[in-house]
């Protein structure tokens, strides 16, 4: 009997198995899969109810008052109701899918199925980021959808399609990269889900908002470092001109707006400070 | 290379708790080491950190030379675990659970196609392969883990009471598939409570107590150990056995060191000597006529060795 070359045949492997693959390969299969469990579950179905109640509630409207007065321009009419708006649709779909993404690892111990494979823990964080991102794209897609069925009725098929819409869904995008990563942050720190939820509602529905106006208001400071200050570039695109960056009003009150450039780099900072700060926390926790 | 597993000075604290007080095993080659001790002695502490679901405060777990905390992904690459009874993502079928992890693992899909069907019939899951996890029960979530932790066909197994919450049926379904597992190139280490479990499927074992190894031994050595302690024996017989009976024919018998009565009908005799002593005992009683009607170890060796073993601790 002739012995055959161990690996000629490429049959013939080490005890070592199939190569494991790379980090961020692991972090994409991970993440289809999370996303499968998103779009089948109770709360993408919920997220999706909010989404076209809200949708509804503005349809009708727009319905009642001939377009409301916003259908001379299509810069008008997205502004308002885009430009207005699509920031609540993305702090609730963060937080429905994000909140419990790190946490809900540890309090209902699918972390100990994932944990036992040859993975870094990189891949299970940036494939959960990416599963929870691409569900509340899901759920901002189908807030443009409703907008431009609206926007084709009262804009007709001319004006629907704005470039100024698209460069703002751009901008939402960067907006909802950036709330994701506080909410991963909340998500690893408190190691509990309903506390993520609780906190990033707080801070991105008004608690943001609030330190926004104390800052402005009380200490006259530019509050660069707050994320609800850089989220009116949203409706940059809309304005023919931007707000001035700084203007004096009533009593000597000075008020701040983010240039463009400002917001933008806002938001991918918080973006990239909450992610990695979320990532490192989740490399250093126990499941214990 | 054959398979290894081994923890160098493993220590983990808990605060001021030691849970884990420097471990030192090596296990080499193929086998089934079976890992005891009583609630709270370490070893899950010792079997997450040998997963980094967990890190040591000090020492060093290693699978097949690696380290786990510095290369999880090197060390855990050719074993299979199951460590606590994860929860599987709900809306996921254990098929597609399965999928994820051989995925994960590099498998190929016609791989993961046949691997899948493999482990789910010998875990007699194979009739739920499409229903989603999250209406399963406690034991059919296990079998599922079992499946997915033998999915790759795995060098190293690291199990941690693997027959919880399963049926008798399913307990004895578990023995059998770790029974099948031992084979060339595998090596298998499991915690258990279940003495019996272990005697049936292990040829070694390991036992710890307040988080320090009190002994890692061949199952044939715990045996031997044995002879050096007294075994209590349980006897019963077809009449009743008299006082007299008992201290002119049973109690001097070589190997006795004491009778205590139970009932008219069934005393409890202290052997010493091992089986081979036992024996000898059990000849002697049938040859002395008193109506003997079964004469049963009241413990195994392994069960002996380890009550002593933690007692020690204790005193
Ligand atoms: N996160 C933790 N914080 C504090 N103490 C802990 C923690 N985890 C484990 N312990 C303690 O460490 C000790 C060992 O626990 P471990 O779970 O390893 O025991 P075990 O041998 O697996 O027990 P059992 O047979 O009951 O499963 C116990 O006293 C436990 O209370
Ligand atoms: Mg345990």
């Amino acid at each position: 009997m002739s012995t055959p070359e161990a690996g000629a045949s490429g049959y013939a492997r080490s005890g070592e198995g199939p190569a494991i693959p790379d980090t961020a390969r692991q972090a994409l299969i991970l993440s289809r899969y999370q996303l499968r469990d998103y779009l089948r579950s109770r709360r993408f179905v919920l997220m999706v109810a909010i989404v076209v109640f809200i949708g509804a509630i503005l349809s009708l409207v727009l319905a009642k008052y001939n377009g409301a007065g916003l259908s001379s321009s299509s810069d008008a009419f997205y502004g308002t109701l885009w430009g207005g708006g699509v920031y609540v649709v993305i702090v609730f779909a963060g937080i429905i899918f994000g909140g419990d993404a790190i946490a809900g690892e540890f309090q209902n111990k699918t972390g100990y199925f994932l944990m036992g494979l040859p993975v870094k823990r990189t891949s299970v964080y940036a494939g959960k980021f990416i599963a929870a991102t691409a569900a509340s794209v899901v759920c901002v897609l189908l807030y443009l959808g409703i907008l431009l069925g609206n926007g084709f009725y009262y804009l007709g098929a001319g004006a629907a399609l704005s470039g100024a819409l698209f460069e703002s869904f751009a901008i939402a995008m960067l907006y909802l990269l950036a709330l994701m990563g506080a909410v991963f942050l909340f998500s690893s720190l408190f190691k509990n889900s309903l506390y993520a939820v609780l906190v990033v509602a707080i801070l991105f529905l008004f608690g943001f908002s609030i330190i926004d106006e104390l800052l402005q208001g009380l200490v006259h400071i530019e509050p660069w470092f707050i994320i609800d200050y850089a989220r009116q570039v949203i409706g940059y695109p809309f304005l023919t001109t931007l707000p001035p960056h700084t203007s004096t009003g009533m009593f000597g009150i000075t008020t701040y707006n983010p240039t463009y450039a400002e917001g933008l780099a806002i938001m991918g900072g918080y973006f990239l400070l909450t992610a990695f700060g979320g990532l490192a926390l989740f490399e250093r926790e126990e499941f214990t | 290379m054959s398979p290894s597993l081994e923890a160098r000075g493993l220590t983990r604290r808990f605060g001021s708790f030691t849970a884990l007080d420097n471990l030192n095993l090596n296990i080499q080659g193929s086998k089934c080491v079976g890992f005891l001790g009583p609630n709270g002695a370490g070893k899950t502490t010792t079997l997450k950190m040998f997963t980094d679901l967990i890190f040591p405060t000090s020492g060093e777990a290693l699978i097949n030379g690696h380290s786990v905390r510095a290369d999880r992904k090197r060390a855990l690459a050719s074993c299979g675990d199951l460590i606590e009874s994860p929860e599987i993502y709900p809306s996921l079928t254990p098929r597609e659970a399965l999928e994820l992890v051989g995925a994960v693992r590099g498998m190929s899909a016609p791989d993961i196609r046949s691997r899948t069907d493999t482990v789910l019939h010998e875990v007699k899951m194979a009739d739920w392969a499409d229903s989603k996890v999250g209406r399963f029960s406690k034991g059919m979530k296990q079998r599922v883990n079992i499946a997915a932790a033998l999915l790759s066909d795995p060098e190293v197994v690291m199990l941690d009471e693997p027959s919880t919450g399963l049926d008798p049926r399913g307990m004895a379904e578990v023995r059998s598939i770790i029974r099948e597992l031992k084979r060339e190139n595998r090596l298998i280490f499991m915690s258990s409570h279940i003495l019996s479990e272990v005697i049936d499927v292990c040829d070694e074992v390991a036992l710890v107590d307040h988080g320090k190894l009190l002994f890692y031994d061949t199952l044939a050595n715990v045996n031997a150990r044995l002879g050096k302690g007294a075994t209590s024996v349980d006897l019963a017989f077809v009449r009743p056995v008299s006082d007299a009976d008992v201290a002119s024919r049973i109690v001097n018998l070589p190997g006795v060191t004491g009778v205590s009565r139970v009932d008219p009908q069934r005393l409890t005799a202290m052997v010493t000597g091992g089986p081979e002593a036992q024996s000898q005992v059990l000849e002697q009683l049938v040859a002395s006529k008193l109506g003997l009607l079964s004469f049963q170890p009241s413990r195994s060796a392994l069960e002996e060795v380890y009550m002593r073993e933690i007692s020690q601790g204790d005193s």
